[in-house]
């Protein structure tokens, strides 16, 4: 039986082979995906519920487990409303807009030695310029609507993504100064070595430069002016209803999903264990090998600190938002490419 | 090298896939029950009374022409971080005079006080 797939299988022609292998993969990423960013909903219900000392959803399923396909299933039954004056194309397409380049950005993440989906030597800019992209769905959103403080939304999202992307650009070019490539898994494996051979430590600053950008770039508290419910009621997709919404919904978590991992990527070592150069754990088989699942401890570490950080602090006032990206990130993180220059050029510590 | 390339181009036809669907899911199980109070731009409870494409500040624009600056400065460094151990003193004293002019640029912006948001 088996024998008998299998060479009806080499007997498929080849231009029809690999894209099947391909496409498998990439539901491979795309399923799994499409799960931790219904689960991340569940998970920031339950966590902001316990900060602030109550439960959050327990009732549908198990503990409240089949909650986000109830609401998945709710909206879906929901109507769409298309705003009367609205560009209705663009009020459509605003929201796919959004939500593509999210999964498109998981094709260069190594998810272990080699695992990644397209080996591409360009890796960090095609990162780059996909999270470029998703502000054109937020802005064509405001713009399509048509409605007065969806416009407003959209005009602060652009202005805070363009301020903050800038710091996020030059932490990554600390990145590349250290690691000398622009492919994902080989900036990974410059890394190795241990926990304190990660860059995280040498390029300290601009791993908190990234993170908190990351923040921003999400549109996450403490910096969710662009949908500030308690003043623009929800900003860019105030006239969204049922699936439209749902969509830039899951675009934010899914950028959420995506931010985190790339942190996890470039300052914490990605797919690496933190414990090499440890005598005795370093032979343990799961703790010591590299492998998915540390990759996947990792991103989840700070999916939980985006969810903390909600729970914790108080929204930012817009001009202090600015204000923290132009005046005080890019000038540190333009200070610390300097400080980075000089280490790759004495060759400091076991980093460079 | 392009073969690297295909997996990409078919995440797109994927993601375009996964992206529309449940648009399509959404307009074919929901309602339409549209009347014009509904189909009205929300503004509060408020007829809305003028149209919502209005002026808005011109700081707006001051930050994008900023941003293109400061972008462009990202995308020169982007190749020269990458070679910075095979191009020696040279490439950076280089890159130390342009980020220098860049960064005086940067000095007289904040100084004209094209970063304040008051």
């Amino acid at each position: 039986m088996w024998e008998m797939l299998n060479s009806g299988w080499a007997a498929v022609p080849e231009i029809v082979r690999t894209p099947s292998v391909i496409l498998l993969q990439i539901m491979a990423i795309v399923l799994p995906l499409l799960g931790v960013v219904a689960y991340l909903t569940y998970a920031e219900r339950r966590v902001i519920g316990f900060a602030q000392l109550r439960v959050g959803p327990n009732r549908v399923g198990w503990a409240g487990l089949l909650q986000p396909i109830a609401d998945a299933l709710k909206l879906m039954f929901k109507e769409i409303v298309l705003p009367a004056n609205a560009s209705r194309f663009l009020f459509v397409t605003a929201p796919v807009l959004s939500f593509m380049p999210a999964l498109l950005a998981w094709a260069v993440i190594p998810f272990a030695d080699g695992a990644l989906l397209a080996d591409i030597d360009a890796g960090i800019l095609y990162v780059l310029a996909l999270t470029s992209f998703g502000v054109y769905g937020v802005i064509l959103a405001g713009w399509a609507s048509n409605s007065k403080y969806a416009f407003l939304g959209a005009m602060r999202a652009a202005a805070q993504v363009v301020a903050y992307e800038l710091a996020m650009g030059f932490a990554l070019v600390g990145v590349l100064m250290a690691a000398g490539s622009l492919n994902l898994n080989d900036i990974v494996r410059a890394q190795a070595g241990g926990f304190f051979h990660w860059y995280w430590l040498p390029l300290l600053p601009l791993f908190v430069v990234y993170f908190v950008s990351g923040l921003a770039e999400t549109f996450r508290l403490p910096f969710d002016m662009a949908e500030g419910e308690s003043e623009i009621v929800a900003g860019f997709h105030v006239e969204y209803a049922g699936m439209g919404f749902a969509m830039f919904f899951l675009a934010e978590y899914a950028n959420m999903a995506l931010i985190s991992a790339l942190t996890a990527t470039f300052f914490f070592g990605g797919w690496l264990s933190p414990l090499h150069g440890v005598p005795v754990l370093e032979s343990v088989p799961l703790l010591g090998g590299d492998g998915f699942h540390w990759f996947a401890l990792k991103t989840a570490f700070f999916l939980f600190c985006f969810l903390w950080i909600r729970a914790t602090f108080p929204r930012y006032r817009y001009d202090q938002i600015m204000r923290l990206g132009w005046k005080v990130f890019i000038p540190l993180t333009i200070v610390w490419l300097v400080v980075v220059t000089l280490f790759v050029t004495t060759g400091f510590g076991p980093w460079f | 090298m392009l073969d690297n390339y295909l997996p990409i181009l078919l995440f797109f036809v994927v993601a375009l896939v996964f992206g529309v669907a449940p648009l399509v899911l959404g307009f074919v199980l929901g309602p339409r029950r549209p009347d014009p109070e509904k189909l009205s731009p929300y503004e509060c409870g408020f007829e809305a009374f003028e149209d919502a494409r209005a002026r808005f500040d011109v700081r707006y624009y001051l930050v994008a022409i900023l941003f293109i600056i400061f972008d462009l400065e990202i995308a020169f460094l982007f190749p020269w971080a990458v070679v910075l151990r095979e191009i020696g003193m040279f490439g950076i004293l280089s890159m130390g005079v342009f980020l220098g002019i860049l960064v005086i640029g940067f000095i007289y912006e904040w100084k004209k006080g094209a970063l304040e948001w008051e």
